[in-house]
């Protein structure tokens, strides 16, 4: 289970990163979303990973620490806030700059990049 | 009411900002009601604040546990001398900036004093607050305010550095809860004074793993508080905002400075065996090349707000240096520099505005434009304010440059510490005065400025207010001493942190 886990978060991570160094901002915002996961992910498994274990004293043999779960809730909610509001952010920045690129400038070579058959419809 | 004394810093603006969304306050034309609730909350916070600082020096330390949750398991409020300065701090910064604001700035937005209240809750968090978990909530709390801020009156420029802002900081909260999970795996705590306790008995592999959590956190705080790789962010932000934000800003990078002061001496610290000041070599270099490129990017600003961005580049860079000196002694004259360079800073982003305003389409730019309509006034304010942040005597600056170059004791520490910091305040006496040259006595000789209006006297209030502490700083400096003395006293003294948090002895 736990290597399972571990290349999971990492493949996020990874993927999240990744996506985060590109230059348009819808990129970046769902590399954004995955480092989230990936972060909620980790926090979560920071009590160890355990099969049936309760939160609760006194319902079962084994225990699960109930404070990563607590956190990954919390970071979970933050997490959805934020990325609500940088989407919004994003989507202003395409009507207020012009373009969707994180510098809000287009590079010199757009034509080529928008348009692969030399701008011929 | 004392007993929750401590936790009234974070309600106040809390109860007060939601009750600002809803009528009578609601509605753009309203904003009379909102500037008058937002006035009478800011009070409360500086009364609250000053009321806060009376009984931590009368009776100590406070520590509150909210919901009666005892440590090392509850959330933790911790309010030592050096948090309740730092409250007092940021309620007398919010009280120079909501002034200013009542002059027009606030009616751009129908939120902006409650946001201006939201930031505050969260700075008073992040510097009340003994548990990192919460640290990092009360993170979030106040960049989410900075965010929609930082947008407040709209524009261009200010979408695209929002943009920035916005993505940078949360790729750091990404990785403050990377660091958090590594720390919390670790120990099995989030508080910081338990976790103090904690990091020394771990094994050798642990002590790894606690190592990276830490250095993972540095970076984090470091994009706070914008030291030296992480600092590029920070002029385009400051330049871009609205100067009431701007000034408000001003407190934000101290909130980084502060969380390393903070978890760098109590978890970090002497105390933690083999990890024992193990940020100490990285953040040396990275102080000292922060001043330098500070410097370096003031002289080569194009316009005054840039130049005070880079001037808080500068600031971060001292105030990290004298955290690289770990003496208790270094650390007080770091205190005392940094409500200096705040209230310094923030009173230079209000003047910037009110010279900006008045000269037309060159704003603040270091161009031949017409001549300032309050010519006198604002060269006056910006001269003390340029003599106090370059740290020329009679002013606050001075004194806080002197302690600085005091607390470095041995002769290596000396000729680094020295040298930069004095070609430091050199540099910036040289911009700011080219600034000053060219804002205040070049100007067009064409008399086409009638139509213009001065500062109002909200605007003049609010910087006055912030500008006065300087001198004021000065005078009761020897008091202002004591007080920061006994708060590094405090700061650098675990075992008082962990008597008050009842874990001494107590904990395994």
């Amino acid at each position: 289970m736990e290597t399972v886990y571990v290349i999971c978060v990492g493949v996020l991570t990874s993927c999240g990163v990744f996506l985060c160094l590109r230059a348009r901002t819808f990129s970046v915002v769902v590399g954004l979303t995955m480092l989230s996961y990936a972060v909620n992910l980790f926090l979560f498994s920071s009590g160890r990973l355990s099969l049936d274990g309760a939160a609760i004293l006194g319902m079962a043999d084994q225990y699960a620490d109930p404070l990563p779960q607590a956190l990954t809730l919390t970071a979970i909610v933050i997490g959805f806030a934020m990325i609500a509001f940088v989407v919004i952010l994003a989507i202003r920045a395409r009507a207020d700059l012009g373009n969707d690129f994180v510098d809000g400038r287009d590079p010199p070579d757009t034509d080529k990049l928008v348009k692969p058959n030399g701008g011929k419809v | 009411m004392t007993v929750h004394l401590a936790i009234l810093p974070i309600l106040i603006p809390m109860l007060g900002g939601l009750l600002m969304l809803l009528p009578p306050f609601k509605g753009p034309d309203r904003y009379n009601f909102r500037r008058a609730a937002s006035l009478v909350l800011i009070i409360a916070q500086l009364i609250c604040a000053i009321i806060l600082m009376m009984t931590v020096m009368k009776n100590g330390a406070i520590m509150y546990a909210v919901g009666d949750w005892q440590p090392p398991f509850g959330i933790i409020l911790y309010v030592d001398l050096l948090s309740a300065m730092l409250v007092l701090l940021t309620s007398f910064l919010g009280l120079g900036v909501t002034l200013y604001s009542c002059a027009g700035e606030d009616r751009q937005g129908k939120y902006f004093h409650p946001l201006v209240h939201f930031q505050l809750l969260g700075i008073y968090g992040a510097f009340l607050t003994n548990d990192l978990f919460n640290l990092f909530v009360f993170f979030e709390v106040l960049l989410i305010a900075s965010y929609t801020l930082l947008i407040h009156g709209g524009g261009k420029h200010r979408t695209a550095a929002n943009v920035h802002y916005v993505i940078l900081n949360l790729i750091g909260s990404s990785l403050f809860l990377f660091a958090l999970g590594t720390i919390y795996g670790i120990t099995g705590t989030l508080n910081i004074a338990d976790m103090a306790l904690r990091i020394p008995e771990l094994s050798e592999s642990d002590q790894l793993i606690a190592q990276a959590g830490g250095s993972l956190m540095l970076i984090v705080f470091g994009l706070k508080s914008a030291m030296l790789p992480l600092h590029f962010w920070l002029p385009r932000t400051y330049a871009a905002a609205s100067a009431p934000v701007a000034a408000l800003f001003a407190i934000m990078t101290k909130v980084g400075v502060y969380c390393i002061f903070r978890v760098y001496t109590v978890v970090y610290g002497d105390n933690a065996g083999g990890l024992a000041d193990m940020v100490q070599p990285w953040i040396w270099p990275l102080a000292i090349l922060s001043i330098i490129i500070g410097s370096i990017g003031a002289l080569a600003a194009a316009n005054l707000r840039m130049l005070v961005g880079n001037l808080v580049i500068v600031s971060v860079g001292t105030l990290l240096i004298t955290f690289s000196l770990r003496t208790p002694e270094a650390t007080a004259a770091g205190f005392l520099y940094l409500i200096h360079s705040t209230l310094i800073t923030g009173a230079l982003f209000l003047i910037a505005d009110m010279i900006s305003s008045q000269r037309g389409k060159a704003t603040d730019y270091f161009v031949i434009a017409r001549k300032l309509k309050q010519q006198t006034l604002l060269g006056i304010m910006f001269m003390v304010a340029a003599m106090a942040v370059a740290g020329l005597p009679p002013f606050s600056g001075f004194l806080g440059k002197l302690v600085v170059l005091q607390a470095a004791t041995t002769p290596d520490e000396r000729i680094w510490v020295w040298s930069v910091i004095l070609l430091s305040s050199l540099v910036t006496i040289i911009a700011l005065s080219r600034a000053g040259t060219t804002l205040f006595f070049r100007s067009t000789p064409s008399h086409d400025n009638v139509e213009d209006v001065g500062a109002s006297k909200w605007q003049l209030s609010g910087a006055m207010l912030l500008l006065i502490a300087s001198p004021l700083l000065a005078l009761f400096g020897a008091s202002v001493v004591e007080y920061t003395n006994n708060a590094a006293a405090q700061l650098h003294d675990i075992d008082y942190l962990l008597d008050v948090m009842k874990l001494n002895g107590g904990a395994p």
